[in-house]
């Protein structure tokens, strides 16, 4: 763990396509919760998507090119967090593997890896947060999402934040550690499989009746709301920041709009 | 068999909306992850056990020539012989050679993945040997004239009142409802066939160098029946299944049976050493192993290398939600689930089978359980670079990919559309928050609401925040 008190840890925000473009929100709820920890934050302009989507289409060339333009937009701040576990993780995990016959970009990868990480097992991990000043009194059930999950290890993490809010109540579904079916390009390459998978996690949600469903991507929050929203559900869905940062109450949900 | 993976949307589709295909794999796979969990629950050395195993793959795969050339001297040295197989048309017709040399007309068999791998049913019976299977979930795959759908358990997309209605309709027998029923019916309906059998065929799960022995693991004992009755054992088994040791094929017995079915051993571990010695009362008088390559020893030298650490135990695919959701036929192929995703497309080709590397979320889950510790994911996004550098992708796909990153390689540009189609799109979406309809999104929208965006993007707002201040 760092010492902030003596100079405060200078954090790059990795906002993530999606939060930029879908919910800013959830954007301003990590910034706040990075700023009550203590951090100074920045936000560079060079940043655009994190690459996955080309890496997990197999085109190396674009990767790498994505790879480079965020490693140097961020190449100024000690660490660099990202309210994804996905987008994290492919920072974190995959940069490198993209760089083996490149020594010197293989080099600036590594320690960009280490310098990254995904918001909640930052704000736990690396700043030891143990307490947040945050009420919420809502029952919620909360979904592993894959990459936050198996290449992070993030999992107890935020149920130990979430421990901490005023009010809140985790109501666990059964599995939550099963993929909701998102998977990037897969819900649009294999629709049906997606939804089966989808529907398949709504039911369990459901049936934790809780009344409010968080994760740590907006994939798969996108993804699971688009499915709930569909069969009516009363379940309302926001990312897991959104709460923690006491920034969820007064927002409409995801996928839900003004007049609700 | 003929691959018809290039179908596997179609195929996929059709499964999930099959209710009783549906409810038999919603049957099994509780059961198999359940068990699998429990097992190695009681086993604290689980972890250790993993570790050790992949050393001793890794160490074999790194001297496969020097091991595989002891096996054979060692089959030999115990009375048997060792034919080896580049293709599948080359296992095939030495199986065939064997059977002829013995005018053989039946031929009983345990299960083998690599039989299937090589078509060798259909084959045999082309030179009119007849073949039966006796492994209980392949001997009804076989009377249902259909491949199997898991690499342990082959009939597992079948509910019992199938098979209730398949053995009444192929056996001519009275229709049974209980499980230890229909068992012994099959049991006496196979007896006959063990007996007059002229030749025995196995797989095998491991080879071993040291003293030449082929390994099968079963539940049933068919195999032992299969491989001693008959006056000749084949053996048909692939040329990645060979391990130093005794002691190193302990190791992975460990793990085989906790990670396929959550036991700690199978009912039957079966070793097999050459043919009859002039002690043994009985035993076959001719041994051979049949070793398949069919391009495994490329894959050694290429970015598939891990995968030849695979023991077949099927837990990939019990723990996949893919997998869980269309079972194992929607693949097209002799190997489904993650496993088979990585295999088919080297198997087959990637022409045929791109389908099957890309119907992955990437969820980990693979990965997680294998006791071998192959990267799954990995390897599968490796066939994804080959489909991406040889052109392989649908048009669409590929056009949208170049475009998107040609706009997100330029930061500017990016954030100056992006900020304007989120504006429009926020817009129209405002009322609702949500879209029912998105054209080319149709795939999402047909069975979700698309979330509509909040209005600005997060940069701009920041941007204009920070300039308040």
């Amino acid at each position: 763990m760092i010492n902030k008190s003596k100079n405060p840890p200078y954090v790059g925000l990795f906002i993530t396509c999606l939060v930029d473009s879908f919910r800013p929100n959830i954007g301003f709820a990590t910034v706040k919760l990075l700023e009550q920890a203590g951090c100074k934050l920045g936000v560079p302009e060079q940043q655009t998507c994190c690459g996955q989507p080309a890496f997990n289409s197999g085109d190396l060339e674009d990767s790498r090119a994505l790879a480079r333009q965020t490693i140097d937009a961020f190449a100024e701040f000690d660490y660099v967090v990202a309210p994804s576990g996905s987008c994290a993780s492919m920072m974190k995990k995959h940069y490198v593997e993209l760089f083996e016959e490149d020594t010197k970009w293989k080099q600036k990868a590594e320690q960009f890896s280490a310098k990254c990480f995904e918001l909640v097992s930052f704000l736990t991990d690396v700043l030891g947060v143990e307490d947040l000043a945050a009420d919420f009194n809502h029952s919620v059930t909360y979904h592993d999402s894959c990459s936050g999950l198996r290449e992070l290890g993030v999992q107890e993490q935020p149920r130990q934040l979430l421990s901490k809010i005023q009010g809140l109540t985790l109501k666990e579904m059964k599995e939550p550690y099963v993929c909701c079916g998102f998977g990037g390009t897969f819900c649009v390459k294999f629709p049906d499989i997606s939804t089966r998978m989808v529907s398949d996690k709504v039911e369990n949600i459901q049936q934790s009746q809780a009344e409010i469903l968080l994760a740590g991507d907006l994939g798969c929050l996108m993804n699971m709301a688009g499915r709930l929203k569909r069969l009516d559900s009363p379940v309302k869905v926001y990312h897991v920041a959104e709460v923690l940062a006491g920034m969820a109450e007064n927002t409409p949900a995801i996928g839900e709009g003004e007049k609700e | 068999m003929k691959s018809t993976s290039h179908a596997f949307k179609q195929q996929a589709t059709i499964a999930l909306h099959d209710e009783r295909l549906q409810r038999a794999l919603g049957k099994a796979k509780g059961g198999f992850i359940n068990k699998r969990q429990a097992a190695i629950d009681a086993l604290p050395v689980f972890g250790d056990l993993r570790k050790r195993a992949k050393e001793i793959k890794n160490h074999t795969l790194e001297h496969l020539d020097f091991y595989l050339e002891r096996f054979e001297q060692q089959v030999e040295k115990n009375g048997g012989q060792v034919h080896w197989a580049e293709k599948p048309e080359d296992a095939r017709q030495a199986i065939i050679d064997i059977c002829r040399s013995v005018d053989a007309k039946k031929v009983t068999k345990g299960k083998s993945m690599v039989s299937e791998e090589i078509a060798l049913n259909q084959a045999l019976e082309e030179v009119d040997v007849e073949v039966v299977e006796t492994d209980l979930g392949e001997y009804i795959i076989q009377l249902a004239k259909e491949p199997p759908s898991h690499i342990i358990a082959p009939a597992v997309h079948k509910t019992r009142e199938e098979i209730s209605d398949l053995f009444h309709d192929k056996h001519g027998t009275p229709r049974l409802e209980e499980v230890p029923e229909l068992v012994n019916e099959a049991r006496q309906m196979l007896r006959e066939q063990f007996i007059s059998a002229d030749v025995g065929i196995t797989g095998a799960n491991f080879l071993i160098a040291e003293t030449g022995s082929t390994i099968i693991v079963t539940n049933e004992g068919n195999g032992d029946l299969t491989a001693s009755l008959p006056k000749v054992h084949i053996v048909i088994t692939s040329i990645e299944k060979i391990v130093p040791t005794l002691e190193d094929v302990t190791t992975l017995i460990r793990l085989l049976g906790r990670s396929a079915t959550g036991q700690e051993i199978t009912s039957y571990t079966s070793f097999f050493t050459g043919k009859k010695r002039d002690t043994d009362i009985d035993g076959p008088e001719q041994f051979h192993v049949v070793l398949l390559d069919n391009g495994r020893s490329e894959m050694l030298g290429n970015e598939f290398r891990e995968m030849l650490r695979c023991i077949r135990c099927g837990a990939c695919m019990n723990h996949c939600p893919v997998y869980g959701s269309v079972g194992g036929h929607a693949y097209g192929w002799v190997y489904p689930g993650p496993m088979g995703s990585v295999l088919t497309p080297l198997m087959t080709s990637l022409e045929e089978s791109s389908h099957l590397p890309n119907a992955s979320t990437f969820c980990g889950r693979c990965a997680e359980v294998c006791p071998m510790s192959i990267p799954l994911p990995d390897l599968l996004r490796q066939h994804r670079i080959r489909e991406y550098d040889q052109g392989l992708q649908a048009p669409r796909a590929k056009w949208a990919l170049k475009l998107w990153a040609f706009i997100a390689k330029r930061p500017r540009l990016y954030h100056f559309i992006v900020s304007k189609k989120i504006r429009v799109l926020s817009w129209l979406g405002k009322k609702s928050g949500r879209f029912s309809y998105m054209p080319f999104a149709t795939g999402w929208t047909k069975s979700r609401d698309l979330p509509a965006p909040q209005g600005e993007t997060f940069l701009s707002a920041w941007k204009k925040q920070q300039g308040d201040v």
